[in-house]
């Protein structure tokens, strides 16, 4: 086996060293009736060459559709200094930075991640990231909890993408959190209903998301104050990159923004990994879960980063913690510093730009098909909007026969027959939206009596 | 390396007008973002680094060099099972069909990443001895969480809402209790005897109808098999509790003896620590929960499936515990553990887990003449000593006290990771040492002189160890600091300037 450096004579003279006969005699005090008597259904071992075999026949059976479609993953390019610098084995085959000194190279893409984010979100702090953007929102509704002490009710919008909502559920369930989803009104979150909710002064927190399931641009105008009037903490679930133009957690007045950051240059990858974040206030950096790099000096006065604030987390309360987050998304931090390093603000802008333009294109032609009807008619999207299939036909036979010709034709809206959610990025070429708008017509066309 | 011009940060090399990225030229665009109202935009610009291409690349790289990982050298850090991350691994996750899936993609089209994910579940529940698993939590503690969410579900399916009690030993670590809490349990401790083993007298009295269940690893924290487990099993499944197996130190077990086996009904698996994908200084994990027959129900949605036709298919049920992932995990991750457990395969899965325990009791032999072992006898994947004996760490609360962190510190200056240090709980000069298959005699045997090399230090120099590192990147930072003059963004340091 090539990755046991152990040759028969090492073997031997290591277990002479211990004092035991066999490697078995290792296991002498494991009861016997224990020990694994089972005809193990496994592969047999595998050479390299046979490996690569087998995972590219798998990977072969799989069609990779061009994305016309986000939902929660968005497939922006990844520059290839990204994948390059972040396969350097100094990066990759490193444990969590518990010993600074040999660490800061971790620490400070760390370090320099979380000044990246708290940037962007207009936030003061970060963390070291989340699992997901899913669970970044769990967390944080779990850190409203923690921070109003006496609530446990947390409001949440009925505009998030469903599949968030439903990670949101389940730790609201278990953790006994009494989350109430304020039903949508038009597309939008309703604010009117949240309004009357806040009045019993119950609520610990109010998670709304931007640009929302939809791709709807949500107006949070006088969200923040309304919470605040009635101790409530306001959280801004934003879409990482659309944050290089949109109005800010931050400048929303929000305490807590989170959500998933794949939109800053990871790739799709069948859904993960991908990279939440949490920034907050640093008057609330006490209740956030999660690690955090701080700077200081070292014994010769130079600057350094140091994991901080430890005592904030789950290995140190045990089960005081409110989070129990043990890790970070670490190499993907990396991913999300080098992307805003490379892009700055004038390269997101322009992303932003160009796919703001290309779904807001692909919009137009999709509706000059005849096929399609506005849902929404009066709400500003960002590059991910709502239409209602009227073609020939149901919906899921006109994906079917997109996805035959490579394409990815958007996602049906849930809870709906008819409607599905349309989305564009920079990477969808002129030609790609013709040709894709073009193949909708004519296979919405077919069979139409 | 903070003194030298590589030290900077990315910010610090900023200068306007830089640009590192190129976009393709569009046409004059149609549409606009000035046509979203002025209040829907941001106010502020934010403040990026301008810097070039060439510049990103070398302030990256070397930052990299300041770092210490698997491929640089050898890590006994205890419970982290940080072995070697084959390369091939990492070729087969970015190979394009699976690096460029949507995860929104329907079944019919992505029939390679769910064989992929299937199988993976199928040869997980074969190693596991258990029924069923699920790939989609992000990390061990995620694992731990949904396992536990698990041991709710199946209980409030039967009516027993009162069992929100779980019972952990007094060596767990940290994120077991947590991860309870999250779960809206609650932790009862059980002892441990001398040997480090869990006090089955002491486990009795805390048995009742209001436990859900007992988390424990085996071999546990101490690097011990709790020999007594099918005694323990049995008392809490008469309890009506459930057994959740951690599965943090599953490494010697592969093959030898199962979870499933011992009596445990729900688990987790940390694809970072026993199926070698690199940990990436701290993430992407993945943390695949598994369960016995009877719970297969209460697995998170979606769920993977094969149907009579031999085909793959997503599955939601109303009956789940809920979800914990948007879509299927970690995926790419998965693909790596893939590749090594083809790797392994049947043939050497068992000399895995033998090896890592070869390794560990050959240091723990060679270096009990210097470190208080505490707990003697034969240990699996890890061991822990107490500190350096007296004769070498001096006297307690003297000056010239050598302490763990000192040895911890010295063993950095020497090319070597340092243990787990202060962890489990049990000993106050804990260092928890486990060594993995994957490091030669050679290996162990250099970080066997040079640990009984500080031995001698810590006698005749305490200074030196006082003070080290001493070759490092940086040296001792000041934790203190950190805290009082927060600093936790390239801002806040412009700002306290």
């Amino acid at each position: 086996m090539r990755y046991f450096p152990h040759t028969a004579e090492d073997i031997q003279e290591m277990l002479k060293v211990i004092g035991v006969n066999s490697l078995d005699e290792l296991y002498a005090e494991v009861p016997e009736e224990l020990k694994c008597k089972a005809d193990l259904q496994i592969p047999s071992a595998r050479s390299e060459l046979e490996i690569r075999q087998i995972v590219e026949r798998l990977a072969a059976q799989n069609k990779v559709l061009i994305p016309f479609a986000g939902g929660g993953a968005y497939d922006h390019y990844t520059p290839s200094v990204i994948p390059y610098i972040a396969s350097r084995s100094e990066f990759l085959t490193s444990y969590t930075p518990y010993q600074p000194e040999i660490s800061q190279g971790t620490l400070q893409y760390i370090f320099e991640y979380q000044s990246l984010m708290a940037e962007l979100t207009g936030m003061e702090v970060s963390n070291a990231s989340m699992y997901d953007g899913a669970t970044a929102t769990a967390e944080a509704m779990m850190m409203c909890v923690a921070h109003a002490k006496k609530r446990n009710r947390v409001l949440i919008s009925e505009t998030f993408n469903p599949a968030v909502l439903r990670v949101v559920q389940t730790y609201a369930k278990y953790h006994g959190v009494d989350l109430v989803v304020v039903p949508a009104k038009d597309g939008a979150t309703d604010f009117e209903a949240i309004h009357r909710l806040l009045e019993a002064d119950t609520v610990a927190g109010v998670i709304v998301p931007q640009p929302n399931y939809y791709g709807i641009v949500e107006d949070f105008t006088g969200y923040a104050e309304t919470c605040h009037a009635h101790k409530a903490l306001f959280v801004v679930n934003a879409i990482a990159s659309t944050l290089g133009v949109l109005r800010t957690p931050g400048e929303w007045g929000a305490d807590i923004a989170c959500g998933d950051a794949q939109s800053l240059g990871l790739p799709l990858n069948f859904g993960g990994p991908y990279i939440g974040y949490l920034c907050t206030r640093k008057s609330l950096v006490r209740k956030m879960p999660g690690r955090l790099v701080g700077a200081t000096t070292d014994a010769e006065g130079n600057r350094c980063f140091v994991l901080t604030l430890q005592a904030r987390e789950q290995h140190i309360r045990r089960e005081k913690a409110t989070s129990n987050i043990c890790t970070a998304q670490g190499i993907m931090c990396l991913y999300v510093a080098i992307y805003l390093t490379l892009m700055g603000e004038k390269g997101l802008r322009e992303v932003n730009q160009q796919s703001y333009s290309a779904a807001h294109q692909l919009h137009d032609a999709l509706l000059q098909t005849g096929c399609f009807e506005e849902v929404y008619p009066d709400k500003p999207y960002f590059n991910e909007f709502v239409l209602r299939y009227v073609g020939a036909g149901d919906l899921l036979a006109m994906r079917h026969a997109m996805g035959e010709c490579g394409f990815l034709a958007g996602i049906p809206v849930e809870g709906s027959a008819d409607e599905v959610l349309f989305a564009a990025t920079e990477q969808r070429t002129p030609e790609e939206i013709t040709e894709f708008v073009r193949l909708v017509a004519e296979i919405s066309a077919q069979g139409k009596h | 390396m903070n003194k030298s011009y590589y030290g900077k940060l990315i910010f610090e090399q900023s200068k306007p007008g830089r640009t590192g990225y190129a976009l393709p030229h569009r046409e004059a665009d149609t549409h606009t973002l000035d046509e979203l109202p002025e209040s829907l935009r941001r106010q502020n610009k934010a403040q990026l680094p301008e810097v070039d291409e060439p510049t990103t690349v070398r302030h990256y790289t070397n930052m990299s060099n300041n770092n210490f990982g698997v491929d640089t050298g050898f890590y006994p850090l205890g419970s982290c099972t940080m072995k070697y991350n084959p390369k091939i691994n990492e070729e087969m996750a970015a190979l394009p069909q699976f690096s460029r899936l949507h995860p929104q993609q329907d079944a019919e089209f992505v029939q390679g990443a769910l064989a992929l994910y299937y199988d993976v579940q199928s040869i997980l529940s074969q190693i596991a001895g258990l029924s069923e698993f699920t790939l989609n939590p992000f990390a061990g503690a995620h694992g731990e969480l949904t396992g536990l969410m698990v041991i709710r579900a199946y209980h409030m399916k039967n009516g027993q809402h009162q069992r929100t009690k779980i019972i952990v030993p007094d060596s767990a670590h940290g994120t077991n209790p947590a991860s309870a809490a999250v779960c809206g349990l609650h932790i009862v401790e059980v002892k441990s005897k001398p040997d480090g083993t869990i006090d089955v007298e002491d486990l009795k009295p805390l048995l009742d109808d209001e436990v859900a269940g007992m988390m424990m690893t085996n071999p546990n924290t101490l690097g011990i098999f709790e020999h007594e487990i099918p005694e323990i099993s049995r008392l809490v499944h008469e309890c009506g509790g459930l057994m959740y197996y951690d599965g943090a130190n599953l490494n010697p077990m592969l093959g030898i003896c199962r979870p499933g086996d011992m009596g445990f009904d729900v688990m987790h698996i940390n694809l970072h620590k026993t199926f070698s994908t690199p940990h990436g200084g701290g993430g992407p994990g993945s943390g695949p929960v598994g369960v016995r027959r009877g719970l297969e129900e209460f697995l998170p949605n979606p769920r993977v499936v094969k149907t009579a036709e031999g085909r793959y298919t997503l599955e939601h049920s109303d009956k789940a515990l809920g979800s914990v992932s948007t879509f299927l995990g970690n995926f790419a991750i998965i693909v790596r553990a893939y590749a090594y457990l083809l790797s392994l395969g049947k043939e050497h899965l068992e000399m895995a887990g033998k090896l890592s325990v070869l390794n560990a009791n050959y240091i723990k032999e060679r270096l009990k003449d210097y470190y208080k072992l505490p707990i003697g006898g034969l240990c699996k994947h890890e061991f822990v000593f107490d500190g350096l004996k007296d004769e070498y760490a001096g006297e307690h609360g003297s000056p010239q006290h050598v302490s763990t962190l000192d040895v911890a510190k010295r063993l950095l200056d020497y090319g070597f990771h340092a243990p787990t240090i202060y962890f489990p709980l049990l000993f106050h000069e804990a260092m928890m040492i486990e060594p993995t298959e994957t490091e030669s005699k050679e290996t162990l045997d250099a970080f066997i002189e040079t640990m009984k090399k500080i031995a001698q230090e810590a006698k005749e120099q305490p200074e030196l160890l006082h003070t080290a590192p001493h070759q490092t990147p940086i040296r001792r930072p000041d934790d203190v600091r950190a805290v009082k003059d927060a600093n936790f963004t390239y801002k806040d340091l412009t700002a306290s300037k």
